[in-house]
């Protein structure tokens, strides 16, 4: 057993501001916890974490000549980093600093103060208990790899790519479908709308989203694939291992000059995914005419060459092909990438509202508002034009909250459909003055920068809004061509188009994508932030950072800010020259180990191997891979591994200074 | 039993999906009986058996772990093995004489802060209903 100094503690109880001393006696607490074991000092504060407060400390620990601090305040999750770096300043060892969570677990939860207080003390004396036993540690350092994965390739990942190659690290971006754009490829103009000069053709998005696109493509720091998929992560901060798997675009793209000879002779016609089914492309086909990359890519499960055999001996599109770019032999690939740390920017799915059956969606003279986008776009399926049946709509009803809001369902408020339905009235106001416009909501939330200027002027313009009770009746019914809006509190409106501003919800690969990356998940569906004020770019994974709308419903300003922040984040790791390995890891006594093999067997992390020592086989832990989970303990049969910083001496003794009561 | 029990309960929270749970709680301000102490650990795989027995044969009057949910762990399987320990640990209790009841093995994710809270208060009303722990009268409480 090693030498151990005496502990000489001093303890910290603070009030947080009324935080926590509203609830809790912080007074009694600190002077109850100068009689326990090994306590040498025992203060209350109003605000430890201040610089003041952090100033007592430090004076404390040079004064008293402490080894050991407890602070008793809020979650260690919050500020455990903050007085660990304190006691660090004063010169003692941050593993031998503890902390007792007297705010989130005791004083914001409870109301009685004589009880509230009597638990804050035993979660004080519980801390002491195991500060006593702590022992400094000295974390290992690793090698950082500088070169960061970004996962989608829409206008979060995009961004969050171009900010960390600017800064001359090396990034590969993994887009699962064949072109990068994401949903923000397939929207008309973004708002808050400007009015563009006269030579605009209404392709804003293009305008826009395109040069960064190509910026993106051909950056030299940044490896695109496209129609790829991250199949597997492994590692840990500074050096993660990834999987790309690359499907087959059956097209050589540096041969391909996207001449559309394909295209023409291609017998198979489908749904055209990109303008969300309303027209149809080939089996071979560019998702639309500025894609990046500007390439076609054979759809496997529809090419009749693939599924039924047809087109087997002379496939026509290879035949066409002069420049030998049809290669129906290429094969899926898997591409191992060594990153320093990665950017989840994969976006989200638009809610189908098939299942709302008030809304009638199946009618075709109602869509939702993604589907408005494209029909607006100049290079949409109707090249623009908003015509039902060959006339132009004289009375469009809008209908808000789709989807969103709701009493049972999506809870949420999807944050943009405000501003997209403002924007898609303005343009049926702009395209056709004459028409009649009406927005059914319930409560307008135009909150960003500028929008709410922008919702008073397309109110100017004529837009009849309508406010709704949120959880009141409302249903689209047929009325021979056209469709009939009931509205509760208003009349039957009969009206030539409907529009469903539809929310925004989580991809369904998001489960999939949580489990490989490791990261959580909130109630939503959507990807968890580490701290919903404080941390909301970071994952609890560490070197793993979100970005955009995969976080929860976003605007392109707000994805995009998210996107630099989560890039500046990347790049904090990514351009240090050494990480420190975390401290918790597990060690083994050698003497102590019988060689059973039970600890490799618990270990998810091949963290654990067998050495010969002396000429017995004994376990030993490589601690670059070891993730500090301590599962391998509770399996150890000799009691021969331990964690550090949490080992059984010191949690033991936690509980029996709990089981002690309040003595 | 006397209504004035209020019993001395131990959770084990694992850092990633429980404790941050607990937090959530306490962010969200959802009040909870006093009687539940958490001690945070990396991950629910991480507590022996032997904490469980040490806690209820020292006089805790009932011992909580809480994991992430099963295919969430942090730490993929760790929760697994929890499950696997704790479903044995529960059997065995009863042959050493401490009432099965006084351990529960349950999940929250780091989103569940009213989870939590429900379990916390369920598991000290059942607690509450058992009465006092009176093993340690026997085998005599330990001394930190």
């Amino acid at each position: 057993m090693e030498e151990r100094e005496e502990p000489r503690i001093g303890v910290y109880v603070c009030e947080c501001g009324l935080n926590i001393a509203a609830t809790v006696d912080c007074e009694k607490v600190a002077k109850l916890a100068e009689s326990l074991p090994n306590v040498v000092v025992s203060k209350f504060y109003k605000y430890t974490c201040s610089e003041p407060g952090q100033v007592m400390i430090k004076d404390d620990i040079k004064e008293f000549g402490l080894n050991r601090v407890v602070v008793a305040s809020c979650s260690p999750r919050m500020h455990e980093p903050t007085f660990r770096n304190t006691v660090k300043e004063a010169g003692m060892n941050p593993a031998c600093f503890e902390m007792a969570n007297i705010r989130e677990h005791c004083s914001w939860i409870h109301k009685d103060k004589e009880k509230a207080t009597k638990k804050a003390f035993e979660l004080v004396k519980m801390a002491v208990a195991k500060a006593s036993l702590l022992v400094p540690l000295e974390p290992e350092e690793a090698d950082v790899t500088s070169t960061a994965l970004v996962v989608g390739g829409g206008i979060s990942g995009v961004q969050a790519a171009l900010d960390i190659a600017r800064r001359g690290y090396q990034v590969y971006l993994v887009e699962k479908e064949p072109t990068l754009g994401g949903n923000a490829a397939r929207l008309g103009k973004w708002f808050p709308l400007q009015e563009c000069a006269d030579t605009c053709t209404g392709t804003c998005s293009y305008c826009i989203l395109v040069p960064d696109l190509r910026d993106c493509y051909n950056d030299p720091n940044i490896k695109v694939f496209t129609n790829s998929e991250v199949e597997e992560v492994d590692g840990y901060v500074g050096n993660f291992k990834a999987k790309i798997k690359k499907k087959p675009t059956y097209v050589d793209r540096k041969r391909c000059v996207a001449c559309d000879l394909c295209t023409e002779v291609c017998p198979v016609s489908v749904p055209n995914e990109f303008n969300l089914g309303m027209d149809e492309r080939k089996a071979i086909y560019i998702p639309f005419v500025e894609a990046i990359p500007k390439t076609y890519t054979i759809d496997e499960e529809n090419c009749i060459h693939f599924s039924s055999g047809e087109c087997v001996d002379n496939p026509e599109c290879k035949a066409v092909c002069i420049w030998g770019a049809v290669d129906l032999e290429q094969k899926e690939e898997v591409e191992e990438i060594d990153v320093g740390a990665i950017v989840l920017a994969t976006g989200h799915e638009i809610l189908d509202p098939a299942d709302r059956l008030n809304f009638n969606h199946q009618h075709p003279r109602v869509i939702t508002t993604p589907e408005f986008e494209r029909l607006s776009c100049i290079v949409g399926p109707t090249k623009g034009s908003l015509d039902m049946d060959g006339n132009p709509p004289k009375k469009v009803a809008f209908i808000q909250c789709v989807g969103s809001r709701e009493k049972e369902g999506n809870t949420y408020c999807s944050r943009v459909c405000c501003m997209v339905t403002a924007k898609e009235a303005h343009t049926v106001k702009d395209r056709l003055p004459d028409a009649d416009v009406i927005v059914y909501h319930s409560d307008v939330r135009t909150f960003g920068k500028g929008h709410e200027e922008f919702f008073a002027k397309v109110k100017d313009e004529g837009v009849e809004y309508r406010r709704r009770e949120k959880d009141g009746e409302i249903k689209v019914e047929e009325k021979g061509d056209r469709v009939v809006v009931k509205c509760e509190g208003y009349p039957d409106e009969e009206v030539d188009l409907v529009v469903l501003a539809v929310g925004m919800i989580p991809r369904e690969d998001a489960v999939d994508l949580s489990m490989v990356m490791n990261v959580s998940r909130s109630g939503d569906g959507f990807f968890l932030e580490a701290h919903p004020k404080l941390r909301p770019i970071d994952t609890f994974t560490e070197g793993i950072f979100l970005a955009g709308s995969c976080q929860g419903p976003k605007d392109i300003p707000d994805s995009l800010a998210q996107a630099s922040g989560a890039a500046a984040r990347a790049c904090g790791i990514i351009s240090k020259e050494k990480l420190l390995l975390g401290e918790n890891v597990a060690v083994v006594n050698q003497d102590l180990c019988i060689g059973c093999e039970e600890c490799l067997e618990s270990c998810q992390f091949n963290a654990i191997g067998i050495v010969d020592k002396d000429g017995k086989l004994v376990a030993y832990v490589n601690e670059a891979m070891c993730k500090g989970c301590g599962t391998c303990i509770a399996s150890c049969k000799s009691g021969a591994i331990q964690q550090r910083g949490y080992n059984d001496e010191q949690l033991l003794k936690m509980i029996s200074a709990l089981a002690e009561g309040e003595s | 039993m006397a209504d004035d029990f209020e019993p001395n309960i131990l959770a084990f929270c694992c850092n990633w999906c429980s404790y941050a749970a607990a937090d959530l709680a306490g962010i969200g301000r959802m009040e909870m009986p006093t009687n539940v102490k958490v001690i945070r650990v990396m991950c629910s795989g991480r507590v022996k058996p032997e904490f469980v027995i040490k806690a209820l044969s020292n006089g805790i009057d009932g011992v909580l772990v809480l994991g992430c949910h099963i295919g969430e762990c942090h730490y993929t399987t760790g929760n697994h093995r929890t499950k696997k320990r704790f479903e044995i640990l529960s059997r065995l209790l009863g042959h050493m004489g401490i009432d099965p009841r006084r351990l529960k093995l349950d999940w929250a994710s780091a989103s569940e802060g009213d989870r939590f809270t429900e379990i916390v208060t369920e598991f000290t009303d059942t607690i509450k209903e058992l009465g006092p722990n009176k093993l340690a009268d026997y085998y005599g409480r330990a001394t930190a």
